[in-house]
């Protein structure tokens, strides 16, 4: 046991170039939620701290050798998938059952999985062959299709969007053949209608009224309407700070959380939208640079399919504040309001840090 | 030492570094270009939001941020003729709900009834007019809470998510009963109501005149409506008004209606049933309208409980029905002067005809006897003793050889029979019978006794009390027929002085003969001034000079409703009692008609209630009490 706890630790080795990006990320949004939360510096310094802790726990993280890391993974692992399936059987939350409570915290235990699916995948597939063998693609399969749907039956389907997608992106950079690759895609498309079986009703109304979303203009295509309103009266550079009227006025609905993009385009219109683009692309490339340059497989792998899920969170954001993508549960990373996935993406940056301080041909 | 499965076989595995991380590479390039084709995309599907679409979501926007809202006007005022108020607007409160915000409607509705009392009426009212408006617009639930009501609520007010309750101005009638029949009420705008208005109009109006002057002169009362731009935030609530185009307020309406007068007829008439109307035969201004009994209008402004509506249907005297407009009586004796009229007009009689009047008048190769009132009759008597002492002989005769169609003709333009165009809703034509009506109605011949009849008033001859008083009016202003006018002005709010509202002049009848008149005019006087006139008594100490009639309306036709008990049947069957008069005998300024459900022979019921009538309007304290 004594290996798990190792004697000894990293000096801290930040990517600053990394850690600046993500300090402006936050910085912004947190200006973008002094507008949206009408101006309340209660929430702005609540979320200040939540990205303290998060910054805290990154910093915790990157002092951590990987291989540390990845020897923590089964354990990670196997906890996170206990909770999920505690959150069955004891959870409470509004509507869905996603949150544990401990009295003193509560807590999404399926956030954990966010990272703990890639590690685990990762962590199987760094003491194989690569491109994957079959049997080791069965496994990686099971390995996060288990936490998946546990976290689709609660129900939270932006959650289990995500934890199945860094699963999948893992094995993609380990380098899944494209043959199969292209046949998961089509049993996918296949699947569709098995999936809208699944589906709760609120689900399928969301879809439905993606779709169509005129339909019910002040029921639940109120969000879509409101929201696309916003983006689109932002203009080229915005109505200004504050003076977002969709915004103030309350027209936009969860504008401090899952909608604080369209509050953001609103006020800071095209300019601030491609701003805030280009940094999240940044940061995902600079991600997948510290990736190329990791020193095992397991670093590669983790790193590379955080960075790319991280891009999943802001597609399917930007997608649903725009009206392209269904409203699904997931928030605008960095940038939405709320603790339990900032402090999640926040630890993702450790591991990066991490390996980026243990990077090949360091000194 | 123990080893995790994952170490012991990766020791079993020959993996190439170098190949491995060449394989990264390549992926990691292929999904990062993904990701930058993926997000290119959708900064395009922002760029088209946001420069595109920009103008038709930036419309959206402000017309999300800024409302157009009505502001409903200040309905009019009601006066009386000298300027007493007799509708008005207090200050009041009432309950509104926005059903978008108040969550669970029902469970609100429910807890709103603990807080405020909530009928089923007011229930079923809130929920058709929420079916007009969509879900964010605010909805009156009930009007005119108490004080108590609204401090529950006050207190309470945390509970009920998008409930307010909300300062209005409710109509109040300070009169009551006194003058429901000319004024109507109020009440609150439905479905029917909105099909006969400009319904722009009426956005946000909650009130419409349903019944009397409040219904004939709803353009006047009810104003224009005004509008407000107004920013408000997605619950609806007003944060600032931007704009505001005022509305024009009603405007007032000044009745000819005279309250002392009013009063005078309503406490005349005392606990009695029956009708007062009082006409200025100069210009065919209405000066008192009293229908008995009556109802207090102020029920009916905030939606009336069924309890009290049914307590009010159940009356078996009616206080609903308008005696006045509606009330169709056998005008009996008080018909004569215009028959003699006719009479004069067509030749068949002249001022100096005799009759001879034994008691009974029998139609040649008839044995029906036609009675005079008086045992053996009134001997021999011209046309003014004939109305001084109401001689049926007289008038049986001068009927059969006048004729129906004859006697149609000329009543018919006093206005017997037709609706008189007074400015208040719903008025009864009454009905004098002609041949051809007979024809029609029962497919018969006219037969000679039924003119006989006739020519007293009694037979098929149904009036209102209105049309007598109009038809009175026409008699003693020279022929002038006017569409009596209960308005006597009118002043909108911006203008400076109110402007007349004139009678028209529907007719003038003329006459070969003035002469015909006086004649007419002198037998009335007879009727109240002659020592054997049937009203003589109703002229003591008068101060000025009355001239009228009497009359009694036989009941064999009453209405329906026969579930009356045996008392009850006993009055049922009582005559109804009918007073024509009018007031200087010189230069008339009244034309009164007043009929009293029930009340026997006119001469003792009805005549001295026109007394206090008269007296009120030409300014008497009515002595007629202490001398009898």
């Amino acid at each position: 046991m004594n290996r798990l706890v190792p004697g000894w630790l990293n000096p801290p080795r930040l990517d600053l170039p990394l850690l600046a990006a993500l300090l402006l990320i936050m910085g912004a949004g947190l200006v973008v939620l002094y507008s949206a939360s009408g101006e309340d510096w209660g929430m702005v310094v609540r979320q200040g701290i939540r990205l303290g802790v998060g910054l805290a726990v990154l910093l915790a993280i990157s002092v951590m050798p990987p291989i540390i890391l990845r020897r923590w993974t089964p354990w990670a692992y196997g906890a996170g998938l206990a909770l999920v399936a505690a959150t069955w059987v004891f959870g409470e939350g509004q509507g869905a059952d996603r949150w544990l409570d401990f009295g003193f915290l509560r807590f999404q235990p399926s956030e954990i999985m966010k990272l703990a699916v890639p590690m685990m995948v990762a962590a199987w597939l760094h003491a194989r062959e690569l491109p994957p063998a079959p049997r080791d693609f069965l496994v990686c399969a099971a390995i996060l299709v288990v936490p998946a749907l546990f976290i689709a039956r609660q129900p939270d389907l932006g959650t289990a969007l995500l934890v199945g997608i860094s699963g999948c992106f893992t094995l993609f950079l380990a380098g899944l053949r494209w043959r199969v690759i292209a046949g998961l895609a089509v049993a996918g498309v296949a699947a569709l209608p098995a999936l809208w079986m699944v589906m709760k009703e609120y689900q399928r109304d969301r879809v439905r009224t993606f779709l169509n979303p005129e339909s019910d203009p002040l029921g639940d295509g109120w969000n879509i309407i409101q929201s696309k309103i916003a983006v689109g009266s932002g203009g080229f550079s915005g109505k200004g700070w504050l003076n977002g009227t969709q915004s103030r006025l309350e027209f936009i609905p969860e504008r401090h959380t899952d909608f604080i993009l369209a509050v953001a385009s609103e006020e800071f219109g095209l300019v601030g939208v491609l701003i805030l683009f280009a940094l999240y692309l940044f940061v995902v490339g600079r991600g997948l640079y510290i990736a190329s340059v990791a020193r095992d497989t397991w670093s590669r792998l983790v790193v590379g399919s955080l960075s790319m899920t991280l891009f999943v969170y802001v597609m399917v954001n930007g997608g649903m504040v725009s009206g392209v993508l269904p409203v699904v549960g997931v928030p605008l990373p960095l940038i939405s309001y709320g603790g339990t996935s900032a402090v999640t993406l926040l630890a993702g940056f450790g591991i990066m840090m991490s390996v980026w301080g243990n990077r090949r041909f360091i000194r | 030492m123990r080893r995790s499965p994952l170490q012991s076989r990766a020791q079993r595995v020959l993996k190439n570094d170098l190949e491995e991380q060449r394989l990264f590479r390549r992926r990691a390039w292929i999904g990062f270009i993904g990701i930058v084709v993926l997000v290119a995309l959708l900064a395009s599907r922002y760029a088209w939001l946001q420069l595109w679409e920009h103008d038709d979501f930036s419309t959206a926007s402000e017309s999300n941020r800024v409302q157009v809202r009505p502001v409903p006007p200040n309905r009019g005022m009601i006066y009386d003729r000298r300027g007493r108020v007799l509708a008005t607007n207090r200050p009041a409160f009432r309950l509104e709900v926005i059903p978008e915000k108040s969550g669970d409607l029902e469970d609100t509705l429910a807890r709103l009834a603990e807080v405020v009392t909530l009928t089923d009426e007011d229930l079923e009212r809130f929920e058709q007019t929420r079916r007009r408006y969509r879900d964010f617009h605010s909805v009156p639930l009930r009007l005119d809470l108490d004080e108590g009501e609204v401090s529950r609520f006050a207190v309470n007010r945390h509970r009920f998510e998008g409930v307010a309750v909300v300062p209005y101005l409710s109509r109040y009638y300070p009169y009551g009963d006194l003058l429901t029949h000319v004024l109507g009420y109020v009440g609150r705008v439905d479905e029917r109501d909105l099909a006969r208005v400009d319904t722009d109009n009426y956005r946000g109006t909650t009130h419409i005149g349903k019944l009397g002057v409040e219904r004939a002169y709803e353009d006047e009362l009810h104003g224009r409506r005004g509008l407000e731009r107004v920013e408000t935030n997605a619950r609806g609530r007003t944060l600032r008004v931007l704009e505001r185009e005022e509305p024009l307020d009603g405007s007032d309406v000044i009745l000819s209606i005279d309250v002392d007068v009013q009063r005078a007829a309503w406490e005349a008439l005392g606990d009695r049933a029956g009708s007062v109307v009082a006409i200025d035969p100069r210009d065919g201004a209405v000066i008192a309208m009293v229908s008995k009994p009556s109802f207090d209008p102020n029920l009916f402004v905030n939606g009336i409980r069924q309890a009290e509506y049914q307590g009010i249907l159940d009356q078996p005297r009616r206080p609903l029905v308008n005696r006045s407009l509606n009330g169709g009586y056998e005008p009996g004796s008080t018909l004569k002067p215009f028959v003699g009229i006719a009479g004069l007009e067509a030749g068949v009689v002249t001022p100096d005809t005799q009759v001879f009047s034994n008691g009974r008048y029998y139609l040649p190769n008839y044995d029906r006897p036609y009675r005079d009132w008086k045992d053996g009759g009134h001997g021999m008597v011209d046309i003014t003793r004939a109305l001084e002492e109401s001689v049926n002989s007289y008038f049986y005769q001068l009927a059969y050889d006048l004729g129906i169609d004859r006697m149609h003709d000329t009543l018919s333009r006093f206005g017997f029979g037709a609706a008189t165009g007074i400015d208040l809703p719903g008025e009864s034509a009454g009905l004098l019978p002609s041949r051809d009506w007979k024809r029609g109605r029962y497919s018969e011949p006219w037969y000679p006794g039924e003119t006989v009849i006739a020519g007293i008033g009694q037979g098929f001859n149904v009036t209102t009390p209105l049309q007598l008083a109009n038809a009175q009016a026409a008699l003693v202003n020279g022929g002038r027929v006017f569409e009596p006018r209960v308005a006597y002005a009118i002043k909108g709010p911006e203008d400076p002085s109110a402007r007349r509202v004139e009678a028209p002049l529907r007719r003038e009848i003329g006459l070969s003969s003035p002469e015909y008149w006086d004649v007419v005019h002198r037998g009335m006087w007879r009727v109240v001034n002659g020592s054997r006139g049937t009203a003589r008594d109703v002229a003591l100490e008068a101060g000025y000079v009355i001239a009228g009639k009497t009359g009694t309306a036989q009941v064999f036709t009453q209405d329906q409703s026969r579930d009356y008990d045996q008392e009850e049947l006993a009055e049922e069957l009582r005559n109804h009692a009918l007073f024509i008069a009018y007031a200087p005998y010189e230069a008339p300024t009244i034309s009164i008609a007043v009929v009293v459900d029930h009340g026997g022979a006119g001469s003792t019921v009805a005549a001295p209630i026109a007394r206090a009538t008269l007296d009120a309007w030409l300014g008497q304290e009515s002595r007629l009490g202490q001398l009898r």
